[in-house]
């Protein structure tokens, strides 16, 4: 089905049998992910991946990946690592860039370059508390992805649609979602 | 107990097209009807509702339209005509006000009770329709109770809702039809637009549904496609049947100022929530637009008719305001009524066999349900796209009824 001279490096045959498999045990579609984080000092804080749950089991990483996340010097803080934020923006654009490569593969489509620059915008009014009007979070994400490959422009757009149509993290950003946060 | 060789649930199009089918093998049988003829269309339609399919594409098997409109499209008053005159034409063995209350397995095939009499039989064609039930997303029931809400199973006309905004959610053919003629009624509409098919009506001079019959695309088979379970789950196209041929999309009710928002996602308290993927949604459905109109540029060029036809056209892309609000409340913004323009599922609750998926549909492959003897007919792309419309029920029809017959002659040769 795939075009054998087509490799954006990834196994879409293995993807698809997933969703086949997927599809008649659901429960093994269970996934669970995890972070922890610890407070370090100030506003810097280290948080590290490795453990999940999927297919009926606990699963775990090759290694442990770790994550320094703090405020910049202009935040009065001493700035050891990207923002909280900006974590967000890097899971957004990690998950659609993965998305293209994945959709790209399946429609025979060879990438040479995929690059993004993902803004998001924010009125420090609103966690600083000076506006309840003003909401925390981001009033907004801009994402300008730069791609080349063996396609028409208007399919290069369908890859990057479909990518955002199929990303968890898009949904995560533009989606509410529960949270439910407790104590000791 | 009645004893017979077939027998058919339901006498809408799908189901009389069965009996035509089982009549030419020769087939005993019977289509039992819980009310009337064309039942769904007569008294589950809202007033103002037309046919997508224009005129020519209304016909069943050994019979079509012959009024003298072929462009035009059909009224529910004038399909239930259409389909009753069916019924008339091939003579259909229809039993009304007969109404099932269930379906069990027996060891000569199944025996069905109505509301009236029992029957026995080897084989069952199940075509009591799809939209026999409303179908909402989960967050629905968080809607505050006092707020009057309608879904288009019981939507008659714009004079039901109260007076003030509406919020319509869902921007399929139903949902862009109410959204028009609510808003046009003088009741504000905010609509809610999920995963939606833009198409124009008319295309190079001819109806896009035209188009996709004649260069293939309504014929594609599912065992041709790439994506069944998503073919099968694609909301019906924005649509709708007006003598002045008119397109509906977005933008045209933009224009006449309903005010466009992402799908809903959740409902706290007097708080709507919309997604933020609005933007995604209509790039999405622009670049399939384009996509299909290309598909028929090339079909005309291939096949040497460009001067045939009116000119290649592309029209321009959705508009969406770039900051849409993604929250409305209720009570500030003054809401007087909600419709739930969010599908249908079909009702098969007094079906007593393990065949239903976990979406409550009967799990067939072209018709042949996973059960011997037990046929479906009337579900969206069953064995082709057409499926959906009218005229799809002939081939749909031809094919289960060739494999029941099969059945059947296989079974009193055992």
């Amino acid at each position: 089905m795939t075009d054998a001279t087509v490799d954006n490096g990834v196994n879409v045959g293995a993807l698809l049998d997933a969703r086949e498999a997927l599809t008649g045990a659901p429960e093994a579609g269970k996934f669970t992910w995890e972070a922890s984080c610890k407070w370090i000092k100030g506003t810097h804080s280290r948080s590290t991946c490795q453990a999940f749950y999927g297919l009926g089991e606990k699963q775990s990483h090759k290694q442990e990946f770790t994550f320094e996340s703090d405020h910049p010097e202009v935040l009065a803080a001493e700035d050891n690592g990207a923002t909280p934020v900006e974590l967000v923006l890097v899971g957004l654009a990690s998950c659609l860039t993965a998305g293209v490569a994945a959709v790209a593969q399946r429609r025979d489509i060879q990438l040479r370059s995929v690059k993004s620059t993902l803004k998001g915008s924010m009125d420090l009014a609103g966690i600083l508390g000076i506006d309840s009007d003003i909401r925390n979070g981001f009033d907004g994400i801009d994402v300008h992805f730069e791609i080349d490959a063996d396609a028409s422009p208007e399919d290069i757009r369908a890859l990057v649609a479909q990518s955002q149509k199929r990303s968890a993290v898009f949904d995560i950003v533009t989606n509410p979602t529960q949270v439910s946060v407790e104590v000791n | 107990m009645t004893t017979i060789d077939c027998v058919i649930i339901g006498a809408g199009h799908s189901g009389l097209a069965a009996s035509y089918f089982l009549q030419q093998s020769g087939i005993e049988h019977i289509v039992l009807e819980r009310g009337e003829i064309a039942h769904s269309w007569k008294n589950e339609r809202w007033d103002s509702m037309c046919l997508l399919t224009p005129n020519h594409q209304a016909r069943l098997p050994g019979f079509g339209y012959s009024g003298d409109d072929p462009d035009g499209y059909l009224t529910v008053a004038e399909t239930v005509k259409f389909i009753e005159e069916y019924a008339q034409f091939i003579a259909a063995p229809v039993l009304c006000d007969r109404e099932v209350v269930s379906v069990d397995s027996t060891p000569l095939g199944f025996s069905i009770a109505t509301n009236n009499n029992e029957y026995a039989t080897p084989a069952l064609v199940v075509a009591s329709g799809a939209c026999n039930r409303p179908s909402f997303p989960p967050c629905a029931e968080k809607l505050p109770e006092s707020m009057p809400s309608f879904h288009p199973l019981e939507y008659r006309n714009p004079g039901q809702l109260p007076w003030g905004k509406v919020l319509v959610v869902g921007a399929s053919a139903t949902g862009v039809q109410l959204a028009h003629e609510i808003h046009a009624s003088g009741r504000p509409v905010i609509l809610s637009v999920a995963e939606h098919v833009r198409l124009p009506r008319i295309y190079r001079g001819r109806d896009i549904l035209w188009w996709m019959e004649t260069v293939g695309i309504l014929d594609e088979r599912y065992d041709e496609i790439d994506d069944l379970v998503r073919a099968r789950s694609i909301p019906s196209p924005q649509l709708m049947g007006t003598s002045e041929r008119r397109s509906i999309d977005l933008n045209s009710l933009s224009d006449m100022g309903v005010q466009i928002r992402g799908q809903l996602m959740d409902i706290r308290g007097n708080e709507i929530l919309f997604s933020g993927s609005l933007k995604n949604h209509c790039e999405l459905a622009d670049l399939k637009m384009n996509r299909l109109l290309k598909t028929i540029d090339e079909w005309i060029s291939e096949q040497g008719l460009d001067v045939e036809f009116d000119e290649p056209e592309r029209f321009s892309g959705t508009r969406v305001e770039e900051k849409s609000p993604l929250t409305l409340d209720l009570q500030k913004e003054d809401i007087q009524s909600v419709v739930w323009a969010t599908g249908f599922a079909p009702d098969y609750r007094w079906l007593k066999l393990p065949v239903l998926d976990r979406k409550g549909r009967i799990r067939h492959e072209a018709g042949v349900a996973a059960w011997p003897g037990l046929y479906v007919l009337g579900a969206t792309f069953l064995t082709r796209r057409k499926s959906t419309y009218i005229h799809g029920a002939e081939d749909d029809a031809r094919e289960v009824c060739e494999h029941l017959v099969a059945y059947l002659r296989k079974r009193s040769a055992a």
